[in-house]
């Protein structure tokens, strides 16, 4: 099965929310959307399920036309990030409500939502009403809801943001599996990185209503088209710095210069925005070509075993995301090496610079 | 102290009604007599006439049959407009939901006159349907107005939950967006009770027997044979009580109303 949005845009009162968009979404692996908070993941899912009518373009599934189709002959699921539930319906008619709706015998309902109620382990609860849950069982009852129906696309909308951190890790770990038997496509929207490559298969990523970049999300990650791309897809954010490239030497300012090796003498020479991700600047010398970087330090967050450390790299707010404990009083100075053969090169009109 | 100023204050709200039901239990020569505390001569004689006289417990009727019609009314025609104005945007929205709420603030007198013309020319004249159909000016705007609290608080996002699920708008309306705001619809109707309930001048201006509303007959009572304060205080008590039990019964759903501000 396929989802093919052909030149797909919304506008809302003259406000363009998606501008022209061109995705094609296949079946088998989970289809991440990666953008911050009003970078138009919701109303992209809301597009593609019927909910929202586009502004202009087409949408295919499976090849067939289904631009205006209503929603409730597109056989789709959606689950979302709030936890929706019907109030007045028990969690077992929750998760029945689409196979009535749908005039499913009664005794294959039972059946049904029995199976998807163990799975989602949810079985003794549902006699109850969803409010007397906890918010994990809800989004359980919802997501139990969603998948009861054997539906040709799946789209979850940051489905576990709104959970407590054990939770969420439960979740990802079952959600691929639960996935993993359907002959369905799957939309994913997050606002975490680290989300997207837990789950892999394709990611798009969004800024202000455009997808920047598409395709398998290691691509995406180790190779982003531009600055925006790379920047949605970093977390804590990629790390940028003006350089300046004469012949075999990278200059950063005045003080901090490097080799040009391999490919990269080949780039021409001028001024490029270098981008490095936070793992790259460490407190231990380590990889290829780390050289030395220091700046005043604006915060230190320690995490058990992780040090992020926030310094004033000559005007620019670095990250250094490095192992063990690395404590640095703020205002200090900080000592920390910096892998520069991971780094990423924009050109002036912040696209990669291929190598 | 912490217990007085309560305990004073809530004697105080009560005192009139305590008045009112001591003097129900006392003839009305008790009435006019003396001042005594509670009734010397315990009496059921207002209450047997109120019972047994049809001009006086056909008021009760009336005005149960006419609240009844518009609370129905009332609520039926605002749950559609309510959830216009809280899901939908449209030229225009804000005014029209605004000029709705003005409606209420033209006291009933000014629609009198032309209602009774009106009402007159179209024979509905003293029915109960007359009295229904005026109350719903000013419960109309309140109902869509508590109503449209509620829905506002009710994500949209359950109303496409249930059209992916395959819902039609009409079944997904009655079978799940009404029973989610059921508390609203107790509180908007409570709303509409009341002040169908207690409101008197259209009520008395549009009917003449037939659909007589308790409040007119009392008025009438006190002016043409004399004082018969005991009868009246009988009647005053009995038109307490429905209101007093429909409180009772939508007290949680309206603190839940004021919690979301808008009753």
């Amino acid at each position: 099965m396929s989802l093919e949005l052909k030149g797909v845009s919304k506008q809302v009162d003259g406000e363009t929310h998606i501008y022209p968009t061109d995705l094609k979404l296949e079946t088998g692996s989970f289809n991440m959307l990666l953008g911050t908070t009003g970078s138009g993941k919701t109303t992209l899912m809301q597009i593609m399920a019927g909910l929202e009518p586009v502004s202009s373009g087409q949408i295919f599934f499976n090849g067939a036309d289904v631009t205006g189709v209503p929603v409730q002959k597109r056989n789709v699921s959606m689950v979302y990030q709030q936890f929706i539930n019907y109030p007045n319906f028990t969690v077992f008619e929750n998760i029945a409500s689409p196979l009535r709706v749908a005039k499913v015998p009664e005794a294959e309902i039972k059946r049904r939502v029995d199976e998807m109620a163990e799975l989602m382990k949810l079985g003794p609860m549902l006699q109850r009403r969803p409010s007397e849950l906890s918010g994990g069982q809800q989004q359980r009852t919802a997501m139990a809801r969603a998948l009861v129906k054997d539906s040709s696309l799946v789209l979850l909308d940051e489905p576990l943001a709104n959970l407590d951190f054990k939770l969420r890790e439960e979740l990802r770990d079952e959600l691929p599996k639960l996935i993993a038997k359907r002959n369905c496509v799957v939309v994913y929207a997050t606002t975490e990185p680290i989300e997207a490559l837990l789950f892999a298969g394709h990611t798009a990523t969004l800024h202000q209503g455009r997808v920047t970049q598409f395709g398998p999300t290691s691509d995406i990650y180790r190779t982003p088209k531009d600055l925006i791309s790379a920047k949605v897809f970093s977390e804590p954010p990629i790390n940028t710095a003006k350089v300046v490239k004469e012949g075999n030497v990278i200059k950063l300012g005045s003080d901090i210069k490097w080799e040009a090796k391999g490919n990269l003498s080949n780039m021409k020479d001028g001024q490029y925005t270098f981008g490095i991700r936070p793992h790259h600047v460490t407190a231990q010398e380590l990889g290829e070509q780390a050289i030395k970087v220091e700046g005043s330090v604006q915060i230190t967050e320690i995490s058990g075993s992780e040090s992020v450390v926030h310094f004033n790299m000559h005007g620019n707010s670095w990250v250094s995301q490095s192992h063990g404990v690395q404590y640095h009083d703020v205002g200090s100075v900080a000592h920390l090496f910096a892998d520069v053969s991971q780094g990423l090169y924009f050109d002036d009109k912040d696209q990669l610079v291929s190598l | 102290m912490k217990r007085a100023i309560p305990a004073i204050y809530i004697l105080f709200l009560m005192l009139p009604i305590y008045w009112l039901v001591s003097m129900s239990f006392k003839p009305t020569t008790e009435i006019l007599g003396s001042f005594t505390l509670w009734p010397n001569e315990f009496t059921l004689e207002n209450y047997k006439t109120i019972f047994s006289d049809a001009s006086w417990y056909m008021g009760y009727v009336n005005s149960m049959i006419y609240v009844s019609i518009n609370t129905a009314m009332s609520v039926a025609v605002a749950l559609p407009a309510a959830y216009a104005f809280s899901r939908y945007r449209f030229l225009g929205d804000k005014h029209l939901f605004f000029w709705l709420l003005t409606n209420r603030m033209a006291p009933a007198a000014v629609f009198a006159l032309p209602f009774f013309q009106l009402y007159s020319a179209v024979s509905l004249f003293d029915t109960h349907f007359a009295v229904a159909l005026a109350h719903t000016l000013f419960n109309v705007p309140l109902a869509v107005w508590i109503l449209e609290g509620f829905m506002s608080g009710v994500p949209k996002q359950l109303d496409e939950t249930a059209y992916v699920d395959g819902y039609s708008f009409p079944h997904f309306f009655v079978k799940i967006f009404v029973p989610t705001i059921g508390a609203g619809i107790g509180v908007a109707a409570f709303f509409c009770f009341m002040f169908s309930w207690v409101e008197l001048l259209l009520g008395k201006t549009l009917t003449a027997v037939a659909a007589k509303p308790i409040a007119a007959t009392m008025t009438k009572t006190a002016s043409s044979s004399g004082y018969e304060l005991g009868l009246l205080a009988a009647a005053g008590t009995l038109t307490i009580i429905p209101g007093a039990f429909v409180i009772y019964f939508v007290r949680n759903y309206i603190a839940k109303g004021f919690a979301l501000g808008r009753v």
